[in-house]
């Protein structure tokens, strides 16, 4: 592997930052079941970062690792050249670090723009008090998180759903609203868990794009997991391939390709 | 300039003797020079907007809906953006005589790129937006485009694939740029910058660009627009200043149109129609023009405005009315009651309150309390409160779909127009509005029928030209200026009215030697909401036959509401189910043509609904939605065939094109269907 210290530049011409986190030897037990066995790779800033392998091969506890969600048995997560004490969620996302979930969670009874709101929370700077009665900061406060909103809005395309409320939307965009109250807290770090799943081509080849537009417009550092092999290799600039609980290989995407035990790990071979 | 003056005086002269000749009140002429009297030389859209900074230069001039709230630019203001775009073609290096082509959807700087381009003594072309490379590279290649203006990625994308082919194209530009960081920015540059770098070159260029300004004359062209064409390939109207701001200025007085109306800019900008209403005569009058935020928001972004001045294609009017009355079976029984109870009363008295028609006292109080309880807020559902003058055209719109407007108490319109005569040959002056004809000659145009029934017209506003293309021009107007529109139809004895039967060229004779009015029959089934499209063949035939699109929409809902499972459109549209349905309307068309002698003959006695929906990317439509029927005869030869052979199925494979352009095709098996017809009247059963 490279020298972490120094980026380095993609084929389309993204420059590619130092170490944004680093996971070092991470193993995480459910009582006897070992979910993660002494998994280390790092994340830069700029670049998307994929977590792949088949079911069950513990992609979802290293995201919740990621996030904070679950605290590691054992080994370390550093963010930012420090490493992380145990933060609670919301710490987490203070720190700048947002994320979607596999089986949506929104509000389903609040509309779009109310959904997304709710991602600018951390941002937020007046009391409940304030408001409750939206009153002194508040004021000032609301217009400019919805101008930030309605940017957003505007960059997925979503602004003819901006008023219903979440519950009616299919399932594509469903997705898309929770990218988009992700990206309201403007994370440094987006965790995507499992992006495109359910979703039809055009909403894979929709999702893709904005994706990647975030990563290019914003300079947002991606982690996503995803089972799609064709998405993961056509967006990704590294891959982690992960098999029941152990890292199996780590490269750029034909890197992975090529390799065998990540083959194996696909096609099946008898696992001793 | 005292020239231009002159040529604008004596137009008036003309106008006033083309609406003696047909016989026009007087009163039409006369209002001609009296509203918006002309300031100095307004010989074309940049001398218009001169005019306006000065006399409403604080009035909001454009609208956009862009992060939720609607921005709007003063005539001032919009005037300076314009100016600043001018000035940066001009640094780009934009010579007099050149064609800018405009991609994209409505927006502000969309229209402001037109006008700047006219500023820098070039003509501007719009496209359709949703063209695919193949049809953008024809229109690119014949005009000879050295700028292009894009709307975002997807166009510059388009633009950038035809660049292989057409070599013309020197500069690109675009409004929206999200994704376009990585391109290659040699020739392709973003609007801001462009605005940036002539207004950085103000006292350097402003000079030049004033005296190009000066220039523009009467007959400068003004806009070139390309015509979707049911036929062939697709034509380059020229139309002057003359034929723009003579026609937008007629039309303006025509229904009264001031300062203060507020208008929806949604259609395609590559369409005459939006030309007129959003730069002629907004221009003209100095009207604002609302840009939606996206074309998914229209309907949100129309209630929000409300409208004055509206124009929409009997299509839009029919999917409204399919959503409401969707909705309303979903209401709760008080509500659908009230709503029935209502609509009721505005079908019968709606229509002869709105023409100001004697009413009994009794009718006015109901009606009164219907606009209360359900047509006010209908109409405010629909974005209607405000419209004092809407219009359809392009096509026939139903007669349940008209009145149900109207009804409403809204103002809506029939005009009959053409590219190529800046949109207005017939329109219904207010109080004469029906749902079967087009209405009575725009002030300043003359129209004849020819012997074989095809309908020709002159006016101020025919086109110049066919750009590069002097046999089409030839073949179409006449050296006295007449040009042939390709329609057949006829005045209505007393009224003057025209109604328009179909396309010359379509009306046929069948085998034993009746009428054959395709459309005529085509409109009767698309006025069932089930039907989106229909085409009847016959020409020559012994008896007539059928294609039928059902419309997803209402029928989808009617599935639904039915528990009849279906997972896609072409399992939908052969539902046993769906199929009897369609028969029920096709025999019901049929009942209603045999009542017309003349016609009767057109009934359709079998029919296949196809797999899939006719669409202009497979170039079975044009981009303005019209039937192309010599491509679908060609494309569906085999189902034709099995229409006449007595089969009671077939089996057929089509090639589809998607909307980036790649290719697929749909297999299918589809069933043809038998209708009932009604014997021929008794006149003609006699006669034989």
């Amino acid at each position: 592997m490279k020298d972490i210290a120094e980026g380095y530049v993609t084929a389309d011409g993204r420059k590619i930052g130092g170490t944004l986190m680093e996971m070092k030897n991470i193993t995480l037990r459910f009582g006897g079941v070992v979910a993660i066995k002494d998994i280390s790779f790092d994340i830069r800033e700029g670049e998307i970062r994929a977590i792949i392998g088949p079911n069950g091969a513990g992609k979802s506890s290293m995201l919740n690792v990621i996030s904070g969600f679950y605290v590691p048995t054992e080994g370390e997560v550093w963010f930012r050249g420090e490493p992380r004490p145990q933060m609670r969620p919301y710490q987490v996302a203070r720190q700048g670090i947002a994320r979607t979930f596999q089986n949506i969670a929104l509000f389903k009874g609040m509309s779009t723009l109310d959904n997304i709101m709710t991602g600018r929370m951390t941002l937020m700077e007046s009391n409940m008090a304030q408001q409750a009665f939206w009153w002194g900061r508040a004021q000032k406060e609301e217009s400019e998180h919805r101008e930030k909103v309605e940017k957003i809005i505007d960059f997925l395309e979503i602004q003819a759903i901006r008023k219903t409320p979440v519950g009616r939307l299919p399932y594509g965009l469903q997705k898309r609203v929770e990218l988009g109250r992700a990206l309201a807290a403007e994370p440094k770090l987006l965790l995507l868990d499992e992006p495109m799943a359910g979703m039809n081509v055009e909403e894979k080849e929709d999702m893709s794009r904005f994706i990647l537009d975030v990563n290019d417009e914003f300079g947002t550092t991606i982690a996503l997991i995803e089972h799609d092999m064709g998405v993961v290799m056509d967006l990704s600039d590294r891959v982690v391939v992960m098999d029941y609980g152990k890292k199996i290989g780590d490269g750029t995407p034909d890197e992975v390709r090529n390799n065998q035990d990540v083959i194996d790990a696909y096609l099946g071979v008898s696992h001793d | 300039m005292f020239d231009a003056k002159m040529k604008t005086m004596s137009l008036c002269e003309k106008n006033r003797t083309a609406i003696e000749d047909v016989g026009q009140p007087a009163q039409g002429g006369e209002n001609l020079a009296s509203v918006a009297t002309p300031l100095g030389d307004l010989c074309s859209v940049p001398a218009l907007l001169e005019r306006n900074v000065r006399q409403y230069g604080a009035k909001p001039a454009y609208r956009e809906k862009e992060f939720g709230i609607w921005q709007s630019w003063t005539w001032a203001e919009a005037a300076e953006e314009i100016k600043a775009i001018a000035l940066g073609f001009m640094v780009l290096g934009l010579n007099r005589g050149d064609h800018v082509a405009i991609i994209g959807r409505n927006r502000p700087v969309h229209y402001w790129s037109m006008v700047a381009a006219q500023m820098c003594g070039a003509v501007p072309v719009p496209l359709y937006q949703d063209a695919v490379a193949e049809e953008m590279a024809y229109v690119l290649e014949h005009c000879n485009a050295r700028f292009v203006v894009c709307g975002d990625q997807e166009q510059v994308d388009k633009v950038i694939d035809v660049q292989e082919r057409v070599s013309g194209i020197d500069q690109v530009i675009y409004a929206d740029k999200r994704g376009m960081r990585k391109y290659d920015h040699g020739h392709l540059n973003w609007i801001d910058d462009v605005q940036a770098e002539g207004r950085a070159a103000e006292t350097r260029l402003s000079g030049e660009l004033a005296a190009r300004t000066a220039e523009l004359t009467y007959d400068h062209t003004c806009v070139m627009l390309y015509t979707s064409g049911t036929t062939g390939r697709p034509k380059g109207v020229v139309l002057s200043n003359r034929n723009i701001i003579e026609t937008s200025r007629a039309s303006s007085d025509f229904d009264t149109l001031t300062k203060d109306e507020e208008v929806l800019a949604y259609l395609p900008m590559a369409w005459v129609g939006d030309f007129i209403f959003s730069i002629g005569q907004a221009f003209w009058t100095g009207f604002c023009v609302n840009c939606p935020e996206s074309a998914d928001t229209m309907m949100t972004d129309l209630r929000e405005i409300g409208p004055t001045y509206y124009f929409a294609p009997p299509r839009i009017f029919e999917t409204q009315l399919t959503n409401v009355m969707i909705r309303m079976e979903d209401a709760g029984p008080f509500k659908k009651k009230l709503f029935d109870k209502y609509m009721a009363i505005a079908r019968r008295v709606g229509p002869a309150i709105l023409d100001g028609k004697p009413v009994s006292a009794m009718d006015k109080v109901q009606y009164a309390l219907g606009n209360l309880f359900v047509y006010g807020p209908l109409k405010n559902t629909l974005g209607f409160s405000r419209v004092r003058v809407g219009y359809t055209a392009g096509e026939a719109i139903g007669p349940e779909i008209f009145d149900f407007y109207r009804s409403l108490g809204i103002n809506l319109k029939q005009l009959y127009g053409q590219t190529e005569a800046s949109v207005f040959i017939t329109q219904q002056p207010d109080g004469e509005v029906r749902s079967d004809t087009v209405g009575v000659p725009s002030p300043g145009v003359e129209v004849r029928i020819a012997d074989n029934g095809e309908v020709f017209y002159r006016s101020p506003g025919v086109f110049v030209e066919y750009f590069n293309n002097a046999e089409s021009t030839a073949s179409t107007k006449d050296a006295e200026g007449w040009v042939a529109t390709g329609d057949a139809g006829f005045f209505e004895e007393g009224t003057g009215h025209l109604r328009i039967i179909d396309r010359a060229k379509d009306v046929g004779k069948m085998a034993d030697g009746s009428l054959f009015a395709p459309k005529y029959v085509e409109n009767k089934l698309k006025f069932f909401p089930d039907v989106l499209e229909a085409v009847v063949f016959g020409s020559g035939k012994d008896k007539c036959t059928a294609f039928i699109n059902i419309d997803l929409t209402a029928v989808g809902n009617w599935a639904e509401r039915n528990n009849i499972a279906y997972a896609s459109y072409q399992e939908l549209a052969g539902h046993p189910q769906v199929l009897g349905m369609i028969q029920d309307h096709v025999q019901e068309v049929n009942r209603s043509v045999a009542a017309d002698p003349m016609l009767a003959g057109c009934q359709v006695h079998r029919f296949i609904v196809l797999h899939k929906e006719l669409d202009a990317d497979d170039g079975e439509l044009t981009r303005t939605r019209k039937v192309r029927r010599n491509v679908i005869e060609d494309k569906f030869g085999d189902l034709i065939t099995a229409l006449y052979d007595g089969s009671d199925s077939v089996y057929t494979e089509t090639e589809v094109t998607y909307e980036d352009g790649r290719k697929g095709s749909i297999k299918a098996t589809l069933k043809i269907m038998e209708a009932q017809v009604q014997p021929q009247t008794k006149d003609r059963i006699a006669a034989e």
